[in-house]
């Protein structure tokens, strides 16, 4: 699997992340604990398509998010973005690399300044990385907001005045407008309505056919992920469990961990036997 | 089958707008042993419905209409006279366990306060009736002397169900209370809740925006639309053969994990 064609396909590749916290209680004997949030993981994404991360909550899948945009530092591991190992890039070479990794968050109440405009939170990404003059970004701007779904004249409003819909909307024109390659989605749609859910999910799919963007999406909701992904990494305290196709997964789960999550969907009678 | 609660025509409007219906004209009954999911999106009013049963609305609104507990009105109870229901012949829980607990009363005392509000038991017994409802909700009788934040989401769920069934209620209202829960989690709060249902005979309300929830857990389903209802019925008919436009469109808007199944979100235009 080392041909150099195969290589040129692939956008990330993480190989064997290790990520430790430790924990410290007690008050008058300190007692250390140390928690394995990332244990040997490697998985790898293509261009164009959605590799998603299941599992349950303290299973690492946020780590995980925040290492590969560099916003945790790792123990252990190396991280390759095009073929570029991130270790060993000078800081001011990752600052043009991270433009090409950006992130939707889950909660829209939080994650978008309440006393900026959304003209100038989206004007922002474009001048951390000095893309383009005044008229080419107004132009950026104003492409944004249309492509996903709002209007010019919400330009000039501040995010409270904005639905939690519409505010992933912002969020997600934020993350697209600096042009990335690789869109980390935390959790998108899990404080959203079923209804808001569904625009959302088919908006992001739409842009992703649209710009060619890949997706690392995380979730715990497997009946939005089947919808979603192209492959699946399954995680159980900071381990990879299972990895494949969404088909391969949903249909012949290997692992029993796998197993308890699929029986677990509310509503659908999926009866894998767990040993 | 005898109804043990009857809702019939009731309406929730801003009291300082009254042209505004935020719930307008819901009538249901429920019944002992039977759950009845509200289904709908957010701002359907149905968090609104299930606070003006236990007469939990704000101040700014008003309700009108009648409710009947086991036959007698309760919907002209005051404030001094209500209390006497709550707890006691209806229980609630909420959507999000840690903001429902206190941070700085362990978790036994707090089981122990819901306790003593309605009955006048000794210490002895208090702590015998703990330990069983503990026990009842799947957590260990030493976990007791434990504070909020030393439990799981899950763990804190279940203490909010152990409060909520202390006093023996007829009547359990469940808001949303597995939306802020993982899926496996929520898979096993759900069944907690339907064995704690069959074995004590309780009505249950149960709202929820998630349909495969509702299929896991309902026998009779509510659809609200804009605070009205739009469709009701088995739980069967209602996710096989849904009547309503708007109940076919929010089916339509919830991805299925068996294939692919087009999403489809909903077009806003008036259902009713």
């Amino acid at each position: 699997m080392t041909s150099k064609n195969i290589k040129n396909e692939m956008l990330l590749e993480a190989k064997g992340l290790y990520k430790t916290y430790t924990q410290t209680s007690g008050f008058f004997v300190r007692k250390q604990r140390t928690i394995k949030a990332l244990n040997n993981v490697s998985l790898s994404i293509k261009k164009g398509e959605t590799l998603a991360i299941v599992g349950e909550s303290g299973s690492g899948k946020s780590t995980l998010a925040r290492c590969l945009l560099q916003l945790l530092s790792l123990d252990e591991g190396e991280l390759f973005f095009k073929g570029k190992n991130l270790n060993t890039l000078k800081i001011e070479d990752k600052k043009h690399l991270k433009r090409h990794i950006q992130m939707v968050f889950q909660d829209p109440y939080a994650s978008l300044n309440p006393r900026m405009k959304i003209g100038e939170i989206l004007e922002e990404g474009l001048l951390i990385h000095g893309l383009g003059n005044k008229t080419s970004r107004d132009k950026k701007i104003r492409d944004m907001i249309k492509k996903v779904g709002l209007s010019v004249s919400d330009l000039t409003k501040y995010p409270h005045q904005f639905s939690g819909g519409q505010r992933q909307r912002i969020g997600i024109a934020r993350a697209l407008i600096v042009e990335p390659e690789l869109v980390i989605c935390d959790e998108p749609v899990s404080a959203l309505d079923v209804s808001i859910q569904a625009q959302i999910l088919l908006l992001l799919k739409d842009l992703q056919k649209e710009l060619g963007l890949s997706y690392l999406f995380i979730s715990h909701d497997l009946r939005v992920v089947r919808h979603m992904a192209d492959h699946i990494v399954v995680m159980h305290q900071g381990k990879i469990v299972e990895q494949g196709s969404t088909k391969s997964i949903y249909e012949k789960p290997k692992a029993n961990y796998t197993r308890e999550l699929l029986n677990a969907i509310p509503g659908n009678h999926f009866k894998f036997k767990v040993s | 089958m005898k109804k043990i609660l009857e809702v019939k025509h009731l309406k929730v409007s801003p009291i300082n707008d009254p042209r505004k219906i935020l719930v307008g004209d819901v009538s249901f009954d429920l019944y002992p042993g039977r759950t009845t999911c509200i289904v709908g999106e957010s701002g359907s009013g149905k968090s609104l419905t299930a606070l003006s049963i236990m007469k939990l609305l704000s101040s700014q609104l008003k309700q009108t209409g009648d409710i009947s507990f086991e036959g007698q009105n309760i919907s002209k109870l005051t404030n001094t006279e209500m209390p006497h229901y709550r707890g006691k012949s209806m229980a609630m829980i909420f959507q999000e366990p840690m903001t429902s607990l206190n941070p700085v009363i362990s978790i036994g005392d707090q089981i122990k306060e819901a306790l003593s509000v309605h009955l006048d038991l000794d210490k002895k017994h208090l702590n015998k009736k703990v330990a069983f409802l503990l026990k009842e909700v799947g957590i260990t009788e030493d976990r007791a002397s434990s504070y909020p934040d030393e439990l799981s989401g899950g763990q804190r769920q279940r203490i909010m169900i152990a409060m909520s069934i202390a006093c023996e209620p007829s009547i359990l209202i469940a808001d949303e209370p597995t939306t802020a829960l993982d899926v496996t989690v929520q898979s096993q709060i759900l069944k907690l809740l339907s064995s704690l249902k069959e074995r004590r005979q309780m009505a249950m309300l149960f709202i929820t925006h998630d349909f495969g929830v509702v299929e896991e857990i309902a026998d009779d389903v509510i659809v609200m639309y804009q605070g009205q209802i739009v469709e009701k019925g088995n739980v069967k008919d209602v996710l096989k053969k849904p009547k309503h436009a708007y109940t076919k469109a929010l089916l339509q808007c919830v991805p299925d994990a068996k294939g692919i199944k087009k999403l489809k979100p909903i077009q806003h235009r008036a259902f009713i």
